[in-house]
């Protein structure tokens, strides 16, 4: 059982976050406070406060579990845990980290297929322009998603109130966008 | 003292709405301010998911646009860039082995010397003080001031106003003549980037803040960030399908409320732009 | 000449499987000086000290150094036998080998080595050590209790009753404290007030003990035995002896609306008021803040319906000076109101209070008579949500310790509610139980079991207010941390206890230690509770930590007889290891130029200023003197003279010079 391991050799997920995020699981004390402000908690299959002690156990399964989550891709990042959190735990920060660590380790949740989609679809239309094409991105979404009518009755709406252009523009150096996009993937 | 401006990728795009009244009041008042040249997009939400070293390299380049500009302060109207050049700020002041680095990565210089102003905070600097005398149609309506997550959130990165109950955009408002009501779902969130891939979340959250507000008997929710302004007016249909009602209420951004009541007409402000039809004015 | 005896102890192993003991003791018995020198396996034991008495008879030592464990261990233990065996106790001083050799080195040369350069500095020490004698002080037997709480009074009453005289001093207008607040007490469910009230009559009409309410410390000056305390008494507006506490005056008042401070701001009461119906004494103040006359020179209704002409505007506060052998700080503490949480509203919902407000609204003798109502509409709530852990165990707000009592009120506050209002719903909101003390798991068991309070675990996130109601928005974390929301009629947060208004300032009157969080500082966490480090000031009760009415009175009793421990003697000895000022004949008097920067650096204030007059009584010379009383011998005066006219006793500069000279082997 892996709680009895616990001391002798570290490299648990709990251990990465430490290194790397500057976030010490053991500070946690199970308050639950972050997963009763949560906005979306509801929906998690662990909530923030459930995902913490899964971290604390340093349980290889139980790394597995969060790292294949739901939860992790539910969350928006709205620093709301953050703010309530008596320990001060940068929970945001954290699932930042799991999200970057489930996608390199091929281990997404499959419910969460359209959310990384939409995530993809924005930065590929960042890649090569530099800005934001708003129409590249739900084409781009669609492509990835399958979701062929998301949206479909907005179009018009947007388009008649001058909220969606047709063309994306170019930034002068998005040679250098490019090139940023190339030095920081893994 | 130099200022410029950064409108991100939503003001320019669907937010056009706001970045019309940014720019109308901003006329208004006699000021003025440099677009920051070449922007690019700070890589808001999909940025910090899936990348972290892109998610500060992409700030960092607006940045040091910026320095290599000569501009002293930036104003951010979007919340969301807000949030993520002041972290990124913060970030690589804290790590000088990490902006180095981030240096190589955007090829340019960075020094971290401008000063990132929200959409209130440019608001209380340029424009307040002489707001008093360009008031001529006072905004005497009972107003449900939304925050959002970002304005105040990490406070202790960001360092503005409270993070619960925060008053500076009350503060705004209730100079215009408008009531703010005492209202708990101030920073709670709208649901975010969610709004294409899980349009039921945002329909229930966003949901809730309409609700509340228009219970409270409030006229209009005032708002600060093109996110949310999208969430909880162009996302009105699918709120009021989730829910089963048909919620009135409208969403102005207070760069709008500003521009109503020192006489601009509402389309000057891109009042007409919105999906939920504001009869306020 | 010099015929020191040095003993070299095993200490068991703890010194001898690290440092070659038998080594050490040949090697000092061929010193200059040394006339006997051995080893044993446990000095500290009856054959030790025998050992020791024996050598100074037997030949004929002038000094003694035992070379054992630290002196804060056994220095008394062979003073004392050096005394037993007719050697001035200060002739005795011993050489730590274990915690500053053996403990903290390997086994090796070196470290036996190290050990004889230890033993022989203590040796060339103590050739040049005096017979000192312990200093005597007088003390004076009346002991002051600041604070009228449980605590205070208990050891008020101790006190008097082992025959000392006490003087209490109590800032409010009637003693009795936070119990006094109290509706029943955990475990017993005890009605508060009724076990209180004999003992503050007791108070007030015991012989030994004086009373001084509506009173704070002025000033406090002197040493253990000898403080001189100011004391203010706040006018009350009136002349006690002439006043019968009818309480006419009360009732006729105009001013009405001023928040109680007795019912925690849920009560009104006037400007002229007794606290509450039991207080003791029985006699009304003048609130000089709100009073008609005080701000606006009208009114004085109260001094027309008197009977007995009792009232006296303008009265000043008195000042008094007494003198006071010991003190006990028995001040105790405060709780967090509602406005400390952003989370829960700023204390903008009247219906968000804190436990002492609960306390009142279920007393009989509370705002509501004891019935419990909501403050906004007065309507009896159906449903309560208690939140405990409001402000403790929260580093990001500040109050990162448990304030202890808090779990055990909340289940008291659930089962008070359950026992008036029968088909309501208590629920609470908690992280641990700590129900440690006697009684106290089986009286939250009874909460839960017999009295069917919903216990829910996990902490509240934040709560609103809509439509007249509190939507308490919480988690149950074992379901897995699912989201809880309720919709409350009332909520009671179980805020953090912190220490009291005005603790810092009255710790730096008496110059005893606090913590970053005011509350008062005793001497050794385990081994002495009720004592600080301020020789003669004792504590007693919360404000030292927030803590339960069995261990106040439990810490109040202690320092009770620490005090009597203190009276039962007519002198008091002191260690005479302390500074002294040089003294001369006249005209020098002193090599002491008088610039007093050792009494600005004293940290104890021991340092006083002499005059000498020539014949003429003329001032010709001031200069320092050292109160031995206070002094306790930490050197810094000795260090900072820059004329060096002071030296300290028992570690002289002399003294201090022959150790580094032996330990640079130059002796």
């Amino acid at each position: 059982m892996s709680h009895s391991e616990h001391h002798t050799e570290r490299n648990s997920l709990a251990y990465s976050i430490e290194k790397n995020v500057e976030v010490y699981t053991q500070k946690c004390y199970q308050c639950g406070k972050c997963s009763a402000g949560c906005p979306v908690a509801e929906e998690m299959d662990f909530p923030p406060s459930m995902v913490m002690r899964l971290l604390q156990t340093e349980d290889p399964a139980n790394d597995d579990k969060i790292l294949r989550s739901h939860s992790i891709w539910l969350c928006v990042t709205c620093e709301m845990c953050l703010s309530r959190c008596p320990m001060e735990i940068d929970i945001p920060s954290m699932m930042d980290y799991l999200r970057q660590r489930s996608r390199s380790e091929k281990k997404v949740n499959k419910k969460a297929k359209n959310i990384i989609a939409f995530h993809k679809a924005f930065l590929n239309s960042i890649k090569y322009t530099g800005r934001l094409f708003e129409l590249g991105l739900i084409l781009d979404y669609k492509r990835q998603s399958l979701n062929l009518m998301q949206d479909v009755a907005l179009a018009p709406k947007m388009i008649s109130r001058g909220k969606l252009h047709l063309f994306p523009f170019m930034i002068k150096g998005r040679d250098q966008m490019t090139r940023i996009f190339k030095n920081t993937s893994k | 003292m130099k200022t410029g401006i950064y409108p991100g990728c939503s003001l320019t795009g669907s937010a056009r709405d706001y970045n019309e009244s940014v720019f109308a009041i901003a006329e208004a008042f006699g000021l003025e301010f440099t677009q920051i040249p070449d922007w690019n997009c700070c890589g808001a939400t999909a940025a910090h998911n899936l990348n972290k070293d892109l998610s500060l390299a992409l700030p960092a380049r607006i940045l040091a646009l910026a320095e290599k500009n000569g501009l002293d302060e930036i104003i951010v109207p979007c919340a969301a860039c807000y949030s993520r050049l002041v972290v990124t700020q913060h970030e690589l002041k804290k790590d000088p082995e990490l902006k180095n680095r981030i240096c190589e990565v955007i090829e340019m210089d960075y020094r971290g010397t401008s000063v990132i102003l929200n959409v209130i905070e440019w608001i209380d600097k340029y424009i307040v003080p002489k707001l008093e005398e360009k008031i001529v149609k006072p905004f005497n309506y009972k107003v449900a001031c939304y925050y959002g997550c970002l304005l105040v959130r990490p406070n202790k990165i960001l360092n503005y106003d409270r993070v619960e109950d925060p008053q500076t955009l009350d503060v705004v408002m209730s100079k215009l003549g408008a009531t703010p009501i005492d209202y708990p779902y101030k920073t709670e969130c709208c649901g975010a980037g969610l709004s294409i891939s899980r349009t039921d979340i945002v329909s229930k959250l966003s949901g809730k803040i309409i609700e509340d507000a228009e219970h409270r008997g409030a006229d209009a929710i005032v708002v600060a960030c093109p996110m949310c302004h999208s969430n909880l007016d162009m996302r009105r249909p699918d709120i009021n399908k989730y829910w089963d009602t048909e919620f009135k209420i409208p969403v102005i951004f207070v760069t709008q409320a500003i521009g109503l009541a020192v006489g601009l007409s509402p389309q000057k402000v891109g009042l007409k732009r919105h999906f939920v039809e504001v009869k306020i004015s | 000449m010099a015929r020191i005896g040095v003993f070299i102890c095993h200490c068991g192993e703890n010194i001898s499987a690290t440092v070659d003991c038998g080594k050490v003791a040949e090697t000092i018995g061929k010193l200059k000086h040394v006339a006997y020198s051995t080893e044993y396996k446990y000095m500290c034991s009856d054959p030790g000290q025998t050992l020791i008495k024996d050598a100074i008879k037997e030949h004929k030592l002038t000094g003694v150094v035992v070379s054992a464990c630290s002196p804060r261990m056994h220095e008394p233990t062979f003073r004392k036998a050096c005394a037993e065996g007719g050697l001035n106790p200060f002739l005795c001083e011993m050489a730590n080998l274990r915690e500053h050799c053996s403990w903290v080195h390997e086994k090796n040369e070196l470290t036996t080595e190290k050990a004889i350069d230890i033993v022989r500095t203590q040796v060339e020490k103590v050739k040049l050590n005096s017979a000192l004698q312990p200093i005597k002080v007088p003390v004076t037997k009346t002991a002051m209790v600041i604070g009228g709480g449980i605590a205070g009074i208990q050891a008020a009453l101790d006190i008097a009753n082992t025959g000392h005289k006490v003087v209490m001093i109590e800032r409010s207008p009637s003693i009795g404290g936070h119990m006094s607040q109290l509706s029943e007490t955990f475990p017993t469910l005890d009605c508060s007030q009724c076990i209180l009230t004999p003992r503050m009559v007791e108070v007030a009409q015991h012989p030994n003990i004086t009373l001084y309410t509506y009173a704070e410390v002025e000033s406090v000056e002197g040493f253990i035995g000898n403080f001189k305390v100011k004391v203010r008494k706040k006018a009350k507006s009136l002349d006690e002896k002439i006043c019968t506490g009818c309480g006419l005056c009360t009732t006729k008042c105009p001013q009405k609306k001023i928040p109680n401070e007795f019912e925690q701001g849920m009560g009104m009461r006037p400007a002229i008021y007794v606290p509450f119906p039991q207080a003791v004494p029985n006699r009304p103040v003048i609130d000089k803040e709100h009073c008609t006359y005080y701000i606006k020179g009208k009114c004085k209704i109260c001094e027309v319906v008197c009977p007995t002409k009792a009232i006296r505007f303008d009265q000043p506060d008195e000042i008094l000076d007494l003198e006071i052998g010991a003190i006990v700080v028995a001040t105790g503490f405060d709780i967090k109101h509602a406005d400390f949480f952003p989370e829960y509203g700023y204390g903008k919902y009247k219906d968000i209070i804190d436990g002492l407000q609960f306390e009142r609204l279920a007393s009989a003798s509370g705002p509501t008579a004891g019935e419990i109502r909501r403050p906004s509409d007065g309507q009896v709530p159906k449903n309560i949500v208690f939140i405990a852990c409001a402000g403790s165990r929260d580093p990001a707000k500040g109050i990162a310790y448990c304030s202890k009592i808090c779990c055990m009120y909340t289940a008291k506050h659930a089962m008070l509610y359950k026992h008036k209002v029968h088909e309501g719903r208590a629920h609470v909101f908690y992280m641990d139980i700590r129900s440690g003390g006697k009684n106290y798991d089986e009286f939250v068991r009874r909460a839960i079991e017999e009295d069917h309070v919903n216990y829910i675990r996990g902490r509240v996130s934040t709560v609103f207010e809509r439509d007249g109601k509190l939507i308490v928005k919480g988690v149950d974390t074992l379901l897995g941390a699912q989201p809880v929301e309720i919709v409350a009629d009332m909520v009671v947060l179980a805020t953090a206890g912190v220490a009291n208004a005005g603790a810092e300032d009255l710790a730096q009157k008496l110059h005893v230690s606090y913590d970053q969080h005011k509350f008062f500082a005793e001497a050794h966490p385990k081994l002495k509770p009720v004592e600080t480090n301020t020789a003669g000031i004792f504590l007693a009760g919360a404000c030292q930590n927030p803590k339960d009415i069995p261990d106040a009175v439990s810490q109040a009793s202690g320092s009770a007889v620490k005090v009597a421990a203190l009276f039962s003697q007519d002198m008091l000895t002191r260690e005479p290891l302390v500074a002294v000022v040089n003294r001369y004949a006249p005209p020098m008097y002193s090599t002491c130029v008088g610039c007093f920067l050792c009494q600005s650096v004293c940290p104890y204030q021991a340092i006083e200023r002499e005059e000498f007059k020539n014949r003429d009584g003329k001032v010709v010379k001031t200069v320092a003197k050292i109160n031995e009383g206070l002094c306790q011998g930490c050197g810094t005066c000795v260090a900072l003279c820059r004329s060096k006219s002071i030296d300290l006793l028992g570690y002289s500069n002399n003294q201090v010079h022959a150790e580094v000279m032996a330990l640079l082997n130059e002796y």
